[in-house]
């Protein structure tokens, strides 16, 4: 694995383990199939390939629970959705992994026409416990077909939910809520998180989905964005605390179902709005919170939201000119500075 | 040459399956009715001329296996169980409809008793069925899937992925395809690339057949040769029904790429009366029998629309429910 792109200091807290965000989500997958043995895993070199997985999510899985339970696909896309779906609707809870989320485009049938139908299609007499897991995002010269960032794609469907972690703890907490959940839950990582350390709580540990994380605390100006845009706006609001200005950072966590009333509690708070993402701008998941916010609380804001988001470009592969496609947290500074200015 | 009649198939189950035969023509033929009586919304895909395919593939099935369908699927539903009263409810849009008025003709299911739905997307019901035989197999249960797709699927990209991993993983399934000759207005000889479409199960290593559509009894041997060969571990099979779609793809077919004397000829091998002739003549049911079985299935069909018409329309409140779990 190359150099991480998001470098933290681990933090110790009472009851906690330092784990990267992969070995957070490999002990979530490995939890889960220990507690049901309806649950298993199927995907593109999940089992044998450098012992599971391309960026080791799915690590010694198949050392303890077998080749049936943890499954290497051919690579066909569609039909490791449409087989997972099939398998959910009989009984089984999948979790199908798609190596890159922009192979999903291969498998939107299953996930949009089948998966996410289904329950309201049959009125409600059937359910669809499946998770599709994917990894998402720039910053590593994947360049354009490996790269995006989709998630808006799923959260535009009714029927499914779309969870998009950005620490280690949350990345746990959120895979297990997922599997458990009794619908098809598409579950986006960011492929430059995965080294990310941090402290993941002992023993049983879920985070319900819906439920938003205020990571930073302040009273200038509310930043609500997902995966890097995080952390990125953690040391945009250092920065900015430097200057006087307090920056507090909203992680919805998930954008389906969205806890809206932490953004708009932060928003009556702060009276401005930052969001932020890797995806690009247009149709992005960060219009559709400012028309939230901007709707629930228009009288609250001081100033027009600002979206900092991926540039409406295919993502290039030169390093300078990627990073230009995407936000970055000089971006966040000059866009708050100018909100409180 | 007298017709050979497979031993497990007793007097009682033949008239069984004809009685299902009769229901699935009759029900198809009142949704007809309804549907250029302005009732129906939507569209309806006639069953009608391919009672055989699902009633002879249902009858090799025990209660615990499970079957995917297609856009044409009231067939497979009633041939698998379905309950006429609640599907024609259903074509009503009505709150008693098996899908409670959301789904319609075309998303008809009934998971607990085996049917996985019907399916509006052409192929989609392929990659469901190997995923519910992956279930069973995993589960340890010896249940099996039948996956009815119609000559148009064989085309899509999902038979060819959902064919290969059921090989390389022996699942539990039997692809029936009914090759009712025409996909809307795609002839299958002309957009498929070989004129016998069993020849693809050669290329992932299991076993494809062929079978005469129009013969209730032939596909009952075919499907159930394949669904013992699924059930003792040894993997999937492919099993190609001729079969023929009498009416259009569904009302409103312009029917401008079919003559009359195809459809003529087809009509003289029609599957029930074959079937009828067979039971007669080898004395397991008299013609007077028959038009009393005739009689109870069109009340049957009747009291359904009886039922499906006096039900209620669902509340508002059903709009924005099942949506999740």
């Amino acid at each position: 694995m190359s150099r991480p792109l998001i470098e933290t200091t681990p933090t110790a807290v009472a009851g906690t383990r330092s784990l990267t965000y992969a070995e957070a989500l490999n002990e979530a997958l490995r939890e889960e199939m220990r507690r049901d043995p309806r649950v298993f895993v199927m995907g593109e070199d999940v089992a044998v390939w450098g012992g599971g997985g391309i960026f080791g999510v799915t690590k010694g899985l198949v050392d303890e629970f077998g080749p049936q339970r943890v499954r290497d696909t051919p690579i066909s896309e569609e039909a490791i959705a449409a087989v997972a779906v099939g398998a959910a609707v009989a009984g089984a809870r999948p979790v199908a992994e798609f190596m890159y989320v922009d192979f999903m485009g291969l498998a939107m049938e299953p996930i949009v026409n089948q998966a996410a139908k289904i329950r309201y299609m049959f009125g409600g007499k059937a359910r669809v416990p499946v998770v599709f897991r994917a990894q998402e995002g720039a910053g590593r010269g994947n360049a354009a077909q490996h790269s995006q960032s989709l998630e808006a794609w799923f959260a535009h469907i009714p029927g499914l939910k779309v969870v998009v972690p950005s620490t280690p703890a949350d990345a746990k907490g959120l895979l297990i809520s997922a599997i458990r959940d009794d619908n098809p839950v598409v579950f986006l990582e960011h492929k430059a998180l995965y080294n990310l350390r941090g402290p993941v709580p002992e023993g049983e540990f879920t985070i319900p989905l819906g439920v938003a994380d205020c990571k930073r605390e302040g009273r200038h100006a509310t930043f609500v964005g997902i995966h890097t845009m995080v952390h990125k706006a953690l040391a945009a609001a250092e920065v900015l605390a430097r200057e006087g200005i307090e920056l507090e950072v909203i992680d919805p966590r998930t954008l389906v179902p969205c806890d809206l009333d932490t953004v708009v509690a932060s928003v009556r708070k702060t009276g401005r709005l930052v969001v932020g993402h890797e995806a690009y701008e247009r149709c992005g998941i960060g219009a559709e919170i400012i028309t939230q916010v901007v709707t629930a609380a228009f009288d609250a804001l001081d100033a027009p939201p600002i979206r900092l988001c991926g540039k409406n470009v295919p993502i290039p592969y030169n390093a300078r000119l990627e990073a230009a496609a995407l936000p970055q947290q000089e971006d966040i500074v000059t866009a708050v500075r100018r909100l409180v200015a | 040459m007298a017709i050979e009649i497979p031993a497990a198939l007793t007097p009682e189950r033949l008239r069984g399956m004809l009685r299902t035969m009769l229901t699935i023509r009759q029900f198809d033929q009142r949704a007809l009715e309804l549907y250029r009586e302005g009732v129906m919304r939507g569209s309806t895909h006639p069953y009608i001329g391919m009672e055989a395919v699902a009633v002879g593939a249902c009858a090799a099935l025990d209660p615990a296996d499970r079957i995917t369908s297609t856009h044409r699927g009231h067939g497979h539903c009633l041939a698998k169980g379905g309950d006429p009263r609640l599907m024609m409810a259903e074509l009503l849009g009505k709150a008693t409809g098996y899908c409670k008025g959301k789904g319609g003709s075309m998303h008809i299911a009934d998971v607990e008793a085996g049917i996985l739905g019907a399916n509006g997307i052409v192929g989609g019901g392929i990659g469901l069925a190997a995923g519910a035989a992956l279930a069973a197999q995993l589960a340890g249960r010896d249940d099996v899937t039948v996956c009815f797709f119609g000559d148009g699927a064989l085309n899509q990209g999902i038979l060819h992925e959902s064919a290969n991993l059921a090989a390389i993983w022996k699942l539990p399934v039997v692809f029936v395809c009914e090759n009712n000759q025409y996909a809307m207005s795609a002839r299958a000889d002309k957009f498929t690339s070989v004129p016998d479409p069993t020849v693809r199960a050669i290329a992932y290593g299991f076993p494809g057949v062929s079978c005469d559509g129009m013969d209730v009894l032939a596909v009952y041997r075919a499907v159930a040769a394949a669904a013992a060969r699924a059930r003792a571990g040894g993997g999937p099979s492919l099993v190609v029904c001729a079969t023929y779609r009498y009416f259009g793809h569904h009302v409103g077919d312009p029917l401008n790429y079919r003559d009359k004397a195809e459809v003529d000829a087809w009509r003289q091998r029609d599957p029930i009366e074959r079937f009828e002739q067979t039971l007669i003549g080898r004395g397991i049911l008299a013609a007077v029998d028959i038009e009393r079985l005739r009689g109870e299935v069109a009340g049957e069909i009747e009291s359904a629309v009886a039922f499906a018409k006096a039900s209620p329309e669902p509340e508002m409140t059903a709009l924005m429910e099942d949506v999740y779990a």
